[in-house]
């Protein structure tokens, strides 16, 4: 049988959120009435004209620069033709063979490993109004009638598509994540998946392994999730590969994924595929970024996704509890920098907030952020358990209790009973009990077999109901036991 | 002449302010002249008698009130039905917008009411201004004043015949590849293609979008000028629109010929052109030399291939520019059994025969595998014509040439053959490649009492030297004769 590699290329849409559309004056918002932040150029009426919104050329500019990509000193908008009922003018206004954008590239982590994914090109075009299809199966074939909204139409939109260097359907995942968590840290989108702000489309292909040509490759759409790009690239790999296992080919065409089915559709051939017709837009000029325009945006970019682990690497912070801390939920991360700036103890805290708190908000369906839970107390239970207040596993559950909204973590500590024992007269008395009812283990280990020596630990624990320190504890016993 | 519709924007503005006329009169007079004429004619598409007495009565009562908003307060306009207005059908002579009422002006539109002029209405045009005769109108042709057996040229033929004829003092036109200049030369008044990107093309219906541009028809170079002065001037709502100060058109107007250099293209000079347009444009030359000008002619070679290239520019612009008439929104709807149908069936139905050659021709011209020898080629002979030309205005101040290879034609001599009806076009074409501007000067009459024009170009936003020269042409020809359907003894009521 032959070892099958896939090849994957992702592009990727992203709605700018600026105050207005990307060639009218018209708000970007959503959720409005249908058909009311629009205007004659939105519409596409007769005699309208579309002017450039230089906010929108900031945005796909800090992207463009937060991708390593070079900027084109003159790129042009062109013209991409085709029919369609959303598409007000039956033209599309993008960028075709000179993107403002271009050769940047985008470094994604699986399993340990790092791969670099190459960006071609990013460009800048506007986005389409919104169609329903009502009756039938929600498609415009078979639809009893459609409404069409306007709203979005003239929305600045940014296509981000990589080079065909994507291997593995996690690789695909990771690579969505990372480019989310970057636009997201621009704030120049809220880049929602569900809510169409960010929508990937994935081309896939396989080949032998090891061969040098690519194979027909198929176009994935309709992907809304993370989760389900992942799940499509994957499905879509396999599909291929058992087509041709099974002596089929492989037909270039675009392919509908699914969610409910967890499978992918032919939508259309190649030969039913459409002749765009680029032409360069003669209603607009050539988009200029100057030298200084271009220096500006790379001076202002925040801390981008990678830098931010790495510096949390930098405090002690492991590389997989680092890549949670600056996952897509803002505010674990929002609460690790608080905690950070207020002095904490980096390692301590980023595990606790990946791990507790995440399996916490998890299990009890409440977000990180609708909790109580503020850095101040991150850093005071860090504190407690700096100077022996509370043991490490108490302080797990202090943070549960303050998750919970059961008070700060002292409060929590305190009504929880879950204060370290400081006095080590009882300490040595629980152990001098604990030893006494246990001769047979005790004559083990002063014997040479050190097995009971951690029950010996475990029952000292529990007579202190989890309050003595076990460094301690372990200490007396080996002292009075010789283990 | 004692009709106020035969008085220049000049003249009536000096009544007006004189208090011997009003607005309300010059308005009257000129939808009187409408009421002669519209039967005769068909210059305009909508004749908004209602709304003009009612702004004619507006702007007297604010130049009473001492609010004078300049040369074109109080003065009846047309505008060529391609230009949105507001409440006002809007239809670029097609049948796929009968019925539509813009929701918004034109620039163009907001600027003249500005101004204070008044809108007599909405004048007829080759549908969505593909022509050369006005005769390719979904509402019927409009005739040439001078004989109504003629076309008026086109695609402007309505605004070209309502301000020879008097039905309005002035009037906009959208010149594409000549659509101002050729109807202005074939009825006998100035026309004028302004520099690509000096007026807004802000709500003009585009036809070709790096081609278009709005300009004035007038009765004087002069009031050209005026003309263009109000409605020049960068618009925010127009990404093409040059930015800067706009001078003053009549600033060198009266300064003569004397010592400027004066180019005649030897391309447009030749067999091509009509014996007896050769001679009279020929004298022109003459005149202009005897005038202190030092005339010389200029070979542009390219030119040739002018026609060529607008002929696949101008379809590859309009295929596009014309995909979102498609029923969905707005303008006709026929009926389809599925969207993609009836998107074909209001096309097939919406557009006129001469607007579905032309989006064929540039659908095809800008398909894969032909774009580069089609499209791409265009490009690359425009790009050679504005090379040439901007070489020969190394060495002339202006250039020029017949505006019209002939007279007014016969209504149907070439509706039959698309490519004679495009030959009209070929003195015309090549500035509209470059975006220089250009103007229309009537000089004289043929055998046949038909105008005759003679084009005057200059180099980018050279208008000032343009209407300089023009205006020495003007007063070189005296052209006084008046089209008889502007007479009140050859009309009748």
């Amino acid at each position: 049988m032959t070892d099958y590699e896939a090849v994957i290329g992702i592009e990727t849409h992203v709605e700018l959120m600026t105050d207005s559309k990307m060639f009218c004056g018209c708000p970007v918002k959503f959720g409005e009435p249908p058909n009311t932040t629009t205007c004659p150029v939105c519409l596409g009426l007769p005699g309208a004209l579309p002017v450039p919104n230089s906010e929108a050329i900031e945005g796909i500019l800090q992207i463009g620069t937060a991708l390593g990509c070079q900027v084109a000193d003159t790129s042009f908008f062109h013209r991409k033709n085709y029919f369609y009922p959303d598409l007000p003018k039956n033209y599309q206004i993008s960028q075709y063979d000179v993107p403002i954008c271009h050769d940047g590239e985008i470094q994604v982590e699986v399993d340990g490993e790092d791969t670099k994914i190459g960006i071609t090109r990013v460009h800048m075009e506007e986005d389409t109004g919104k169609s329903i299809h009502v009756g039938g199966g929600g498609r415009i074939h078979d639809a009893e009638y459609s409404l069409l909204d306007f709203n979005r139409s003239g929305v600045p939109l940014v296509e981000i598509v990589t080079e065909p260097d994507i291997r593995s359907a996690e690789q695909a995942r990771a690579y969505g994540a990372e480019l989310q968590r970057i636009v997201r840290t621009l704030g120049v989108s809220d880049a929602r998946l569900e809510e169409g702000s960010m929508r990937f489309d994935a081309n896939v292909s396989i080949r032998p392994a090891g061969a040098a040509e690519l194979g027909t490759r198929a176009e994935v759409k309709n992907v809304n999730s993370l989760r389900s790009l992942q799940r499509a690239v994957a499905f879509e790999i396999h599909r291929q590969i058992e087509l041709v296992e099974s002596g089929g080919v492989v037909v270039q065409e675009t392919r509908h994924w699914n969610e409910d089915s967890g499978k992918t559709t032919s939508m259309r051939s190649k030969e039913e595929s459409e002749d765009y017709r680029y032409f360069q837009e003669p209603d607009l000029v050539p988009i200029e970024v100057s030298a200084a325009w271009r220096d500006a945006v790379r001076e202002a970019l925040p801390e981008l996704p990678a830098a931010r682990r790495a510096r949390y690497q930098g405090l002690g912070v492991d590389a997989r509890v680092a890549a949670v801390l600056v996952g897509s939920e803002d505010a674990i991360g929002d609460l690790f920098e608080g905690a950070m700036n207020a002095g904490g103890d980096g390692r301590l805290i980023g595990n606790w907030l990946s791990g507790e708190a995440v399996a916490w908000s998890r299990a009890e369906e409440v977000a990180i952020g609708d909790t109580p839970l503020v850095p101040a107390h991150l850093v005071e239970l860090a504190e407690m358990v700096g100077d022996s207040t509370l043991s490490a596993s108490a302080a797990k559950q202090v943070l549960a209790g303050v998750l919970a909204g059961e008070g700060t973590p002292g409060e929590v500590a305190e009504s929880r009973d879950l204060i370290q024992i400081s006095d080590s007269s009882v300490i040595e008395a629980e152990v001098d009990a604990v030893l006494a009812g246990h001769a047979d283990a005790v004559a083990s280990i002063q014997a040479g077999d050190n097995k009971p020596f951690g029950f010996l630990v475990g029952q000292v624990m529990r007579a202190t109901g989890g309050k003595a320190d076990p460094k301690q504890v372990s200490d007396l016993i080996r002292a009075k036991t010789g283990g | 002449m004692s009709d106020p519709a035969d008085l220049t924007i000049a003249a009536a503005g000096a009544k007006l302010r004189s208090g011997e006329l009003s607005s309300v009169d010059l308005t009257e007079a000129v939808l009187e002249r409408a009421r002669m004429s519209e039967s005769h004619l068909h210059a305009y598409l909508t004749l908004d008698q209602t709304g003009a007495r009612e702004k004619a009565t507006a702007a007297d009562a604010a130049l009473a009130a001492g609010d004078d908003r300049g040369p074109l307060h109080g003065i009846p306009i047309a505008l060529k039905d391609n230009m949105c207005t507001k409440g006002i059908e809007t239809t670029a002579s097609s049948q796929i917008l009968a019925g539509w009422i813009p929701p918004y002006d034109a620039t163009v539109v907001s600027r003249l009411q500005a101004a204070g002029s008044v809108l007599v209405g909405k004048t007829n045009l080759d549908e969505f201004a593909m022509g050369s005769s006005t005769e390719n109108s979904a509402y019927g042709a409009t005739r040439n004043p001078w004989n109504t057996d003629t076309v008026p040229g086109g695609s402007s033929g309505g605004s070209a015949a309502a301000v020879a004829t008097g039905s309005a003092l002035a009037a906009l036109g959208s010149d594409t590849g000549g659509s101002i200049r050729q109807p202005a030369a074939l009825c006998g008044v100035v026309g004028v293609k302004p520099t690509y990107g000096l007026v807004s093309r802000y709500g003009l219906i585009a036809f070709a979008s790096s081609l278009d541009q709005i300009g004035p028809f007038t009765r004087s170079v002069e009031d050209s000028a005026v003309l263009l002065e109000a409605i020049a001037g960068h618009d925010i709502h127009d990404a093409t629109s040059i930015r800067g100060e706009i001078p003053n058109f009549r600033g060198s107007l009266h300064h003569g010929v004397a010592g400027l250099k004066i180019g005649v293209i030897k391309e447009l000079s030749g067999p091509e052109i009509d014996p007896e347009v050769r001679t009279s444009v020929s004298k022109m030359h003459d005149a202009l030399a005897d005038a202190g000008a030092e005339v010389t002619e200029v070979s542009l070679p390219s030119c040739e291939y002018g026609l060529s290239a607008y002929y696949l520019i101008a379809p590859a612009e309009c295929s596009a520019n014309l995909a979102r008439f498609d029923g969905v929104r707005f303008g006709l709807r026929s009926e389809g059994a599925t969207t993609e149908e009836m998107m074909a069936a209001t096309r097939a139905e919406g557009f006129g025969p001469e607007v579905i050659r032309r989006i064929l021709l540039g659908t095809y011209a800008l398909s894969a595998g032909y774009y580069d020898a089609f499209y791409g080629q265009a490009q690359r002979v425009r790009t050679l014509i504005r090379q040439q030309f901007a070489a020969a205005y190394e060495g002339v101040d202006v250039l020029v040439a017949p505006t019209s290879p002939t007279t007014a034609f016969e209504i149907g001599a070439k509706t039959d053959d698309p490519i004679a009806m495009y030959y009209a076009d070929v003195c015309t074409i090549p500035i509209n490649l470059t975006g220089d501007p250009g103007a229309s000067i009537p000089i004289g009459l043929d055998s046949a009492d038909l105008p005759i024009g003679y084009q005057v170009m200059a180099p980018s936003l050279g208008e000032e030297r343009m209407f300089q020269v023009a205006q020495a042409v003007e007063d070189i020809a005296n052209f006084t004769a008046r089209a008889p359907l502007a007479t009140s003894e050859v009309v009748s009521p």
